[in-house]
C-alpha cells in the first residue's frame, strides 16, 4: 500500500462549514486518507462541521454510517453528503444527512427578483418517507408515498404529499411565503411556512379521530392556516 | 443444508429483542433443528442470563474475532436442548471490539453446520447494529405497540431497507389486550399501517415471561402460557408452515378492535 500514491483531498471553507472534496479512489483508501487526514491535523479539524463531497461513489447506510461515526470518533461532524450518485442521496436522506448546501449570496439575490412563476423546479419521490429520513431541495417536493413521524422535509417552494403528513415540514425554506403544504392527511409533528411555525396543531397518536380530508396549509396574513380542500381556495 | 442467519434487532431497548432471540431459538431446536445464537449486545449481554447459561461462559464472541480460541471453543450448548448453541457477548469489552466483516466471516464458517443463526442485536443504529445486521439474509425487527417503539423501528426498516437486505419482518411484543380496547394502547392495524412491513407475530404481554426470564428458563419451553405459543407460532412460520395469529381477546366472540387484530395478520 505504501507505493500507491494517496488519493487528493480538497478542503474548502464554506458558509455551512467545511467542504470536503474527495478525489479519485477506492472507497476505503478515500475514508483511510480522510481519516488520517484528519488526525494529522486534529487541532483544525476539532469541532468542524463538514460537508462532505463523494462524486459519483455509491454509498449504502453502512459506508456512510461508519464514516460518520468515524469522524465523530475524532471530534469532527458530518453534515451533509454531495454526490452524483443517486444512491448515495438516497442513503444521506435516510441517515438524516443534508444533501444540499446553501447558494453563493450572488445567486440568491438575483432569484429573489425572479417572478414567482418562472423557473420552477420540483422533486418528485415516490415513496414513503420513513423515520429519521431528510430531504430538501431549493424547488418544490412532491412526495407519492407518506411522511412518517420522525421524517423531515424541507423544500424552498412548496409541500405537497399524496399521502399523509406526520413528520416535520418546512415549505418556502428560503423565505417564500407564498409557499403551501398540501396533503390528503395533513397530521403533522411540525409545520413551518417561511420563517413562520403553525401553533396549535394537535398531533400524535391520540389527536383527532374521523376521517382525515386533503388539506392545504398557507399563510393567510402572517399565521399558518390549514383548510380542508376544496377547488374554490386559489 | 446451509444455515440461514437471522437477526433480531428492534431499534428501541427493553421491548423484547433478547427474550425474542431465546425462545425463537428454543421453538426451533424444540423441533429438531439445529440452532446457533450469538449475542451481538457487547458490553451489555443479556442472552446468556435469558437462557440460563451465564455460568458455563468461558469465551465469548471478542475472543473468537480476536483469535484466542476457536469458534467451538466459545459455543456454549445449551442444559436441556443438545441441538442449541450460543455464542455469548464480552461483557468486559464494548462494540468497536467487532466488526461487521467478522460477523460474516464468523456466519460463513458456521452456516454449514447448522440449520440456524439467531443473531440478537443491541439497541440503537450504530455499530453494534451494523455489526449484527451484516450477515443477517433475514432480518426481524421487534416493536412494542406504543408511540415512541414503532418511531424507532420505523428509523430501523428504513435502514434496513437502505441497506437492501429485503424487507423486514414484524413482530409485535407486549399486546395489552384490555388496554387496547380501551384505546390506551395502538392496536395491531395502526402500528403496520405506519410500518407497512410483513407481520409475523405478535405476543402478548405475559406476566410468566418476567419470571422466565428471571430465572433463565424460556417460555417456549412449556408451550401451555400463551407468550410461549406465540413464540412457538414465530418459529413455525420461520420454518415457512402458514400459522393463523392467536385470538388474544380474552372474551371470545367478542366483535371489535381485536378480531380485526387476526384478520390483519391470518391471510
Amino acid at each position: 500500500m505504501s507505493g500507491v500514491t494517496k488519493p487528493k483531498i480538497q478542503i474548502k471553507g464554506i458558509r455551512e462549514g467545511l467542504l470536503v472534496t474527495l478525489g479519485e479512489g477506492g472507497w476505503p483508501d478515500l475514508v483511510e486518507a480522510l481519516t488520517q487526514h484528519i488526525e494529522e491535523q486534529a487541532a483544525f479539524f476539532r469541532g468542524a462541521k463538514i460537508t462532505l463531497d463523494v462524486g459519483a461513489h455509491a454509498l449504502k447506510a453502512v459506508d456512510l454510517g461508519s464514516l460518520r461515526d468515524a469522524l465523530s470518533d475524532r471530534g469532527v461532524s458530518l453534515w451533509a453528503v454531495l454526490s452524483s450518485s443517486p444512491t448515495t442521496e438516497k442513503t444521506a436522506q435516510i441517515l438524516g444527512l443534508a444533501t444540499r448546501i446553501s447558494t453563493s449570496r450572488a445567486e440568491r439575490t438575483i432569484r429573489s427578483h425572479e417572478p414567482s412563476m418562472g423557473g420552477e423546479t420540483a422533486s418528485l419521490i415516490q415513496k414513503t418517507l420513513r423515520s429519521g429520513t431528510k430531504v430538501q431541495y431549493p424547488g418544490h417536493i412532491i412526495i407519492v408515498g407518506d411522511v412518517n413521524p420522525g421524517a423531515e422535509i424541507e423544500a424552498g417552494g412548496s409541500i405537497i404529499v399524496w399521502g399523509k403528513i406526520r413528520g416535520a415540514v418546512h415549505a418556502g425554506s428560503g423565505g417564500d411565503e407564498k409557499a403551501v403544504i398540501c396533503a390528503l392527511d395533513l397530521s403533522p409533528t411540525q409545520l413551518r411556512i417561511a420563517g413562520h411555525l403553525a401553533s396549535g396543531l394537535t398531533w400524535g397518536f391520540f389527536r383527532r379521530r374521523g376521517k382525515p380530508q386533503p388539506e392545504m396549509a398557507r399563510l393567510l396574513a402572517g399565521k399558518v392556516v390549514a383548510e380542508v380542500w376544496n377547488t374554490k381556495i386559489k | 443444508m446451509s444455515g440461514k442467519v437471522i437477526t433480531i434487532t428492534s431499534g428501541k431497548g427493553g421491548v423484547g429483542k433478547t427474550t425474542v432471540t431465546a425462545n425463537l431459538a428454543v421453538s426451533l431446536a424444540l423441533s429438531g433443528d439445529r440452532v446457533v445464537c450469538i449475542d451481538g449486545d457487547i458490553g451489555l449481554r443479556n442472552l446468556d442470563v435469558v437462557l440460563g447459561l451465564e455460568n458455563r461462559i468461558v469465551y465469548d464472541l471478542v475472543d473468537v474475532v480476536e483469535g484466542r480460541c476457536r469458534l467451538r471453543q466459545a459455543m456454549i450448548r445449551d442444559k436441556r436442548l443438545p441441538e442449541l448453541h450460543l455464542i455469548p457477548a464480552a461483557q468486559t469489552r464494548d462494540k468497536s471490539s467487532v466488526s461487521p466483516s467478522d460477523m460474516v466471516r464468523l456466519c460463513d464458517e458456521l452456516k454449514p453446520e447448522t440449520d440456524w443463526i439467531l443473531i440478537d442485536s443491541p439497541a440503537g443504529i450504530e455499530r453494534g447494529f451494523r455489526n449484527a445486521i451484516a450477515a443477517a439474509e433475514e432480518i426481524l425487527v421487534v416493536t412494542n405497540p406504543e408511540v415512541s417503539a414503532v418511531r424507532d423501528a420505523d428509523r430501523v426498516i428504513g435502514l434496513v431497507e437502505s441497506e437492501e437486505k429485503g424487507p423486514a419482518k414484524l413482530i409485535i411484543n407486549r399486546v395489552n389486550p384490555v388496554l387496547t380496547r380501551r384505546g390506551d394502547m395502538l392496536n395491531a392495524e395502526d402500528v403496520l399501517e405506519l410500518l407497512a412491513v410483513e407481520l409475523i407475530g405478535i405476543i402478548p404481554e405475559d406476566d410468566h415471561v418476567v419470571a422466565s426470564t428471571n430465572r433463565g428458563l424460556p417460555i417456549s419451553l412449556d408451550g401451555k402460557c400463551k407468550a410461549g405459543q406465540a413464540f412457538t407460532n414465530i418459529a413455525r412460520r420461520l420454518r415457512g408452515d402458514e400459522v393463523p395469529f392467536l385470538n388474544l381477546d380474552e372474551k371470545p366472540g367478542l366483535l371489535g378492535k381485536i378480531s380485526r387484530l387476526i384478520r390483519v395478520g391470518g391471510q
